[in-house]
C-alpha cells in the first residue's frame, strides 16, 4: 500500500500532499478546521494585509467546465483579526496533524513585513507571501522582477522565524530566475502558480463580466500552464515547491508531483467536486499502486 | 456564455418595498434554489426563485441592485446563472406541511405551495409582516390556506407568526409533516425551537452574502458550512447547531 504521508522540504510533515489552496472557504477558523477534517494535508488562510480589504463587487466570479474566472479582489479583515481566526485554527487543526499556512500581501515589501510579523502570533507552519494576485491594479503584484522577488522576501524574513513560501505567478519571463531570487532571498519555499490573468465578455450585455472587467484564471484549463511552471522551477531550485493551479483529480495531483512539487494546492477542484480532499487523495493512492511508488517522492520525474 | 439572459414580461407591486417580476422563459428549478441575478450596469446578487414556469422573482428594494431592477420596465433584459443551492425537500409520505414566512421570506414558500399542492400534500402558509402595507399577496385559495398575522393587528391576527404556528400545532388533530420557514432570521430560529419541542421534522433557509455563488469564495459561510452551495436551506436543527443562527454577523 502506498504511503500519501510525506515532507514538505524540511519544513512541514503532512499526511497527505494536499493543501487547501489559498483564497477557498479559508477565510476564518470554522473553515480552516472544516479543510482540515474533509481531509487536507495542510490548510492556507485566505490573504491578509495589515489594513484588510473590501474586496470588489459582484459579479467576482463566473465558472464553466472548463475553467474559473475570479476578481474577488483580496478581501479580508485585516491581518490582526485573521491573526485571531489563525490562532483557533492552529490550535484545532494541530489536533488533526494538520499544519496551517497563513498568506499575507501588500502594497509595499514593508507592508508584507509587517503583515507576517502580525499573523506569526498566531504560530502558523508556513507564511505564504502573495506576491502575485492579478487583481489588483498592479499595487500588489512583485511577481514580475528578480529585485522586487527578493526585496519582499528579505522583509519577510527578517520579520519573523517562521518559514516563508513565495507564491509567483505564470504569466512572467524567466520564471527560474524569479525562483531563484526568492530562494537567494532566503525563501524556504515555492507556491507556483497563483492564477493566469484573463477575461470574460457577455456579448448580449456587450460588456465584461467582472466589475474588474479582469480576473484570474483557475480551473482544469490552468492544468498544463501550472505544470510548466512547476516543473521548470523544480529545476532552477533546491527548496520544496507547493505545486498549484487546476489540480481536481488524483491523476492531476500526481502529475504535479511527476513535475516536481512537493505538495500540491487544491483550490478550484471544490466547485468541479465537494469533496475533493477525500476523492484525490483515493485517486492518487490508486495511481502511486499502478505506476508502483511507495512513497510521494518517488513520483518525480528524473532526468 | 456565462448567464442566461430574460426579458421582463410583466412587473406587479406586491407592497410599496416589493415588486414581483415575471420574466419571458422558464426554468428548471425546486422551490428554496436561488440564482445570480446580473444587472450588468449595477452588479449581481443572489435573488431566491418565487416561480419556475415562468420564472418569476419577488424583489425587494433593499440595495444597489435591487433597486437598479425596480426602475426595469416591461421588455428590459436581466441576466442570471444557476439555479444553484439545495431546495427545500418533501418526504413522500407528506400529508400536510405548514410553511412560515416573514416578510419578503414569503415569496420563495409561494413557489413551496405551489409544488406541494401538485403533490397533493394540504398546505397552510402562515404569512407575517410588521403591518398591512408590508404585506406580500397571498396565494390562490386552491393552493391553499394562509393565515396573516401583522405585528400591530392592522391585517389578520395582531403578533407574529410564530405565535400562529404555536396556536396551529396546539391542535393535535391536524399535526403538520414537517414545517418550512422563511425570513427574518430570529424568526426561523424561534420556529425551528418549536418543532424541535414538538418533534416536527423543520426546514430553514438561510440569507447570507453570496459573492460566487458555488462554494468557493467562502463569503456565506457559517461555522463552516456553504450557506450557497450547502444550503441555503437546512434542517431546524442543522441551522440551531449553528452559533450565530438567530444573529448574522456583518461581514
Amino acid at each position: 500500500m502506498p504511503s500519501l504521508e510525506t515532507n514538505l522540504g524540511k519544513l512541514l510533515k503532512l499526511k497527505n500532499p494536499l493543501i487547501l489552496a489559498s483564497g477557498i472557504n479559508d477565510s476564518n477558523a470554522a473553515s480552516l478546521i472544516r479543510g482540515a477534517k474533509d481531509g487536507a494535508g495542510a490548510v492556507t488562510s485566505k490573504s491578509c494585509n495589515v489594513k484588510g480589504r473590501k474586496g470588489h463587487d459582484p459579479p467576482v466570479l463566473i465558472s464553466n467546465e472548463h475553467y474559473i474566472l475570479n476578481a474577488m479582489g483580496l478581501p479580508n479583515p485585516g491581518a490582526e483579526k485573521m491573526r485571531d481566526e489563525l490562532a483557533l485554527a492552529v490550535k484545532e487543526c494541530a489536533k488533526l496533524g494538520v499544519p496551517v499556512i497563513a498568506s499575507v500581501f501588500g502594497e509595499s515589501a514593508e507592508e508584507f513585513a509587517e503583515a507576517a510579523q502580525i499573523v506569526a502570533e498566531a504560530k502558523p507552519a508556513l507564511i505564504e507571501a502573495d506576491i502575485s494576485c492579478p487583481n489588483t491594479m498592479n499595487k500588489t503584484f512583485f511577481s514580475d522582477k528578480p529585485e522586487s522577488v527578493s526585496a519582499v522576501t528579505r522583509a519577510m524574513k527578517n520579520a519573523t522565524k517562521i518559514p516563508i513560501s513565495v507564491k509567483l505567478a505564470p504569466n512572467v519571463p524567466s520564471l527560474s530566475l524569479l525562483a531563484k531570487a526568492a530562494e537567494d532571498a532566503g525563501a524556504d519555499c515555492i507556491t507556483a502558480i497563483n492564477t493566469m490573468p484573463g477575461m470574460a465578455i457577455d456579448p448580449i450585455a456587450r460588456r465584461p463580466i467582472l466589475t474588474n472587467k479582469v480576473g484570474g484564471m483557475s480551473g482544469p484549463a490552468l492544468k498544463p500552464i501550472s505544470l510548466r511552471c512547476v516543473y521548470e522551477i523544480s529545476r532552477a531550485v533546491k527548496i520544496p515547491i507547493i505545486g498549484t493551479g487546476g489540480i481536481i483529480t488524483g491523476s492531476d495531483a500526481a502529475e504535479m508531483l511527476v513535475a516536481g512539487a512537493s505538495a500540491v494546492g487544491v483550490g478550484s477542484a471544490f466547485y468541479y467536486r465537494r469533496n475533493s480532499f477525500k476523492l484525490i487523495a483515493e485517486e492518487l493512492e490508486k495511481v502511486m499502486k499502478e505506476n508502483g511508488c511507495s512513497k510521494i517522492s518517488d513520483l518525480r520525474f528524473q532526468e | 456564455m456565462f448567464y442566461q439572459h430574460a426579458k421582463i414580461s410583466k412587473i406587479s407591486e406586491e407592497n410599496p418595498r416589493v415588486k414581483t417580476f415575471i420574466l419571458d422563459c422558464d426554468l428548471k428549478t425546486e422551490p428554496g434554489q436561488f440564482l445570480m441575478l446580473w444587472i450588468p450596469e449595477s452588479g449581481e446578487r443572489p435573488m431566491s426563485i418565487a416561480g419556475a414556469n415562468p420564472l418569476t422573482l419577488s424583489i425587494a428594494n433593499v440595495g444597489k441592485v435591487s433597486a437598479s431592477i425596480h426602475s426595469k420596465k416591461v421588455g428590459d433584459r436581466i441576466f442570471f446563472r444557476g439555479p444553484l443551492g439545495k431546495p427545500f425537500t418533501f418526504q413522500s409520505s407528506y400529508k400536510r406541511i405548514v410553511l412560515v414566512g416573514g416578510g419578503y421570506g414569503v415569496a420563495p414558500l409561494r413557489f413551496l405551495a405551489s409544488a406541494a399542492a401538485k403533490k397533493k400534500i394540504s398546505v397552510k402558509l402562515i404569512m407575517g409582516a410588521k403591518t398591512k402595507g408590508e404585506l406580500m399577496a397571498s396565494p390562490d385559495k386552491k393552493i391553499c390556506e394562509t393565515i396573516i398575522t401583522t405585528d400591530d393587528g392592522s391585517e389578520g391576527q395582531k403578533g407574529f407568526t410564530t405565535d400562529a404556528l404555536t396556536n396551529l400545532l396546539a391542535d393535535n388533530s391536524s399535526t403538520p409533516d414537517a414545517v418550512y420557514a422563511c425570513g427574518p432570521e430570529l424568526m426561523m430560529k424561534k420556529v425551528a425551537e418549536i418543532c424541535k419541542q414538538n418533534k416536527i421534522p423543520c426546514q430553514v433557509s438561510l440569507e447570507r452574502i453570496m459573492k460566487c455563488g458555488i462554494g468557493l469564495c467562502g463569503s456565506c459561510s457559517v461555522d463552516g458550512k456553504l450557506c450557497c452551495c450547502e444550503g441555503p436551506v437546512f434542517t431546524g436543527d442543522e441551522a440551531l447547531g449553528v452559533k450565530e443562527f438567530g444573529s448574522p454577523q456583518k461581514k
